[in-house]
């Protein structure tokens, strides 16, 4: 086979593959409607304000809620939550009715 | 049209023939150029569809939360402060929140307490989240000992365990009935943890979180406006993580376009020469130099695009798990629903294939505008 | 067929090191036959070659080839009118390293996207007339000095050009191979080919095949004998 057909081939079917990657997004998006829905109604019902993504402090288990107090409860660049204290920028609520913070 | 084909085919057949010579090179070359694309494409695939999630879930969070703030720290805000407010026109829903953390000593874990009245739960009971049944074992049925501020040990009983599906907002959440919530942290029964509430018309918030800052000063309002935006910053480009990451990723390009670009070896140099010289014209050196990069790039941006979104959407994003977990005992299954848009992969191949195939390009121009004189020599 | 007139070519032009390659020359070269360019090295053959052969432009003067004037010709056309009409023999042979004998000689078709199984049969065929089509696979690097001249040769004739330009040939042979070399272009020649060759070898310069010896020396003819 020649190089150029054999590479040719190649592309072809990584962009088979790419296309698949969008059938299967769509897809996805509308087998998980569901679940959403059930964690939007979760929300509503438990009041809840914030994902639980990092739970290793409360700033960054409830970054919409946090105060100014908190952070300062760590040593600075907050190591010990590491990376989640890194990733998580001050609530927007603290910015707007708060001198600026950066 | 026949006649381009084939010219393009012949010429990329010259090409792979030319990679191939330096088999372990290139190789590498891919390889690593892969893994840029890999990590890139992971990181943009990962925060693009939680973010995306977020802004869909949490919509149905309450449309303002008024917090009572002393000397900046948050602390209980007095139920009574409900009937200074309740006359706002345009309030349909005013209530306390009771809610809270407890940290198990058993585990090391934080758990979120959630006190909801319509749970149906009698004091002496709880629901966990799938991540607390996960970490302490527990089952339907099973007790868990709380220690309460006063030293006294409770035990509840698990009566329901929230779907594993949910874990994203309840994984470490317990729900428990107010009159348990407040004898485990001794709060008063004039006391609550903050205030929520909903509006019929949100557009009126801004309006009515202005007077309730009037009528409560010490507290302050969160609105859902800004969970929302605040969830759109973490995940967005700017988020130290991420930036870190592709600062990575650009470095790495530069590395690979410097190498191209900082010229052409004496030994390439001689071959474009004599490509000149048995007949090849200035752009078909350039098509081949154009080829050469594509082929490079083009594969691994594929390949790249595609493992990244095999590593999200399909292994649940299991090599950012260690790197998202921290110290946390408790975190969520990133089990996330693929919210992927064509911009961000567009957006991906223009910051990956172009950049490398013009630096593979731009450096042969000069030697390929050669007088093919030179090879006679 | 080819007509030199009044042909100069310096290099540095301007500069302190200006080095005059050809002096002023003018010549008719004969289709169909075979020229020598003989002479010491630094006489300008290499040079009168590659004017000859479209590499390179006089400093002044002018070139027709049938009839037709090439000096001024664009890049695009020069190269074009190269490929179509002359096949080169490099003293140094010049083959790309790390590919196989075939796509060697394959390379001076690709860009003009001829079907890619025509160019193969074309290589295979000058290959089997010169007993190389068990090579034809092998890199370059692995071929003899002998069968890497014939590949060149047939490098030379893939895109069937009217005249075949060779540069100091015989320079990596030894005396039967040489004359093995001047055989096969004797056959050429009687294929209708016009040979340019440019050496000082006396196996070339007094073969049979030979119509016309041209002396140069010091970038002007001195003799020019047959």
């Amino acid at each position: 086979m020649r190089k150029s057909t054999f590479f040719s081939l190649f592309i072809l079917l990584n962009l088979f593959l790419l296309a698949l990657v969008f059938v299967y997004s769509s897809f996805r998006q509308r087998a998980d409607r569901i679940i959403l829905e059930e964690m939007g109604e979760m929300t509503r019902r438990f009041e809840i304000t914030d994902l639980c993504l990092f739970t290793e402090a409360n700033y960054t288990r409830h970054i919409t809620q946090a105060d100014l107090h908190t952070p300062f409860q760590d040593g600075p660049f907050s190591l010990e939550h590491f990376p989640s204290g890194a990733i998580v920028p001050p609530p927007e609520a603290i910015k707007r009715m708060n001198e600026k913070l950066d | 049209m026949k006649n381009w084909i084939d010219r393009q085919r012949n010429i990329v057949d010259f090409t792979l023939s030319s990679l191939l010579r330096r088999k372990k090179k290139n190789a590498a070359l891919i390889f690593v150029y892969t893994l840029v694309v890999f990590s890139l494409s992971s990181v943009l695939f990962f925060s693009q569809s939680l973010k995306k999630e977020a802004s869909i879930i949490l919509k149905e969070a309450p449309e303002m939360v008024i917090q009572k703030i002393v000397a900046g720290r948050h602390e209980q805000i007095p139920t009574s402060y409900i009937a200074k407010i309740e006359d706002i026109r345009g309030i349909t829903e005013l209530k306390a929140r009771l809610w809270g953390y407890y940290y198990d000593p058993v585990t090391g874990a934080n758990y979120t307490l959630v006190v909801n009245e319509d749970s149906g739960l009698s004091p002496g009971t709880i629901a966990i989240g799938n991540g607390v049944a996960k970490v302490r074992l527990a089952f339907k049925g099973d007790t868990i000992e709380f220690k309460a501020y006063d030293g006294k040990i409770f035990e509840l009983e698990v009566r329901e365990i929230l779907s594993p599906e949910s874990s994203l907002v309840s994984a470490d959440l317990i729900v428990i009935s107010e009159e348990d919530f407040r004898r485990l942290f001794s709060i008063p029964n004039d006391r609550a943890t903050d205030l929520i509430l909903r509006v019929a018309n949100p557009r009126e918030l801004p309006t009515i979180a202005l007077k309730i800052a009037e009528r409560l000063p010490d507290t302050r309002q969160v609105l859902t406006d800004d969970i929302l935006r605040t969830y759109d910053a973490v995940f967005n480009w700017r988020s130290g993580l991420m930036i870190a990451i592709f600062s990575g990723a650009l470095l790495a390009f530069i590395i690979f376009a410097w190498d191209k670009a900082s010229g052409l070896s004496a030994e390439e140099r001689r071959e474009i020469g004599i490509l000149k010289a048995i007949g090849w014209e200035t752009s078909d050196v350039i098509l081949m130099k154009f080829w050469e990069g594509l082929v490079v790039s083009l594969s691994a941006f594929l390949i790249g695009v595609i493992l990244g979104y095999i590593h999200i959407f399909l292994t649940s994003a299991r090599l950012f798990a260690p790197v998202l977990k921290g110290w946390a005992v408790l975190y969520p299954q990133f089990k996330i629903t693929p919210f992927i848009d064509g911009a961000l992969i567009a957006s991906l191949f223009f910051f990956t294939v172009v950049p490398y195939t013009a630096a593979t390009i731009i450096p042969s121009w000069k030697a390929a505008i050669v007088d093919p004189d030179s090879v006679m020599r | 067929m080819i007509e030199l007139k009044a042909v100069k070519k310096s290099f540095n032009t301007g500069k302190p090191n200006e080095f005059v390659a050809i002096q002023g020359i003018s010549m008719l070269l004969e289709a169909h036959k075979a020229t020598v360019f003989k002479g010491p090295s630094g006489s300008g053959k290499t040079t009168l070659l590659s004017l000859i052969g479209c590499m390179t432009r006089p400093t002044s003067g002018r070139i027709w080839l049938l009839g037709r004037e090439i000096t001024s010709l664009p890049e695009r056309f020069l190269t074009e009118l190269r490929r179509k009409t002359f096949g080169f023999i490099f003293q140094q042979l010049n083959l790309i390293k790390g590919i196989t004998a075939l796509e060697n000689a394959m390379l001076p078709a690709y860009p003009a996207g001829d079907r890619y199984e025509s160019i193969k049969k074309r290589g295979m065929d000058l290959f089997d007339r010169f007993d190389i089509a068990s090579k034809a696979h092998a890199k370059t690097e692995w071929l003899s000095g002998g069968e890497a001249q014939r590949v060149a040769m047939a490098r030379a004739l893939i895109n069937d050009p009217d005249v075949i330009i060779a540069d100091e040939p015989t320079a990596h042979l030894d005396t039967h191979l040489s004359k093995e070399f001047m055989e096969m272009l004797g056959g050429l020649k009687q294929g209708g080919k016009t040979l340019l060759l440019a050496s000082h070898d006396p196996i070339v310069c007094e073969s049979q095949v030979a119509d016309r010896v041209v002396n140069l020396r010091d970038g002007k003819i001195e003799e020019d004998t047959k």
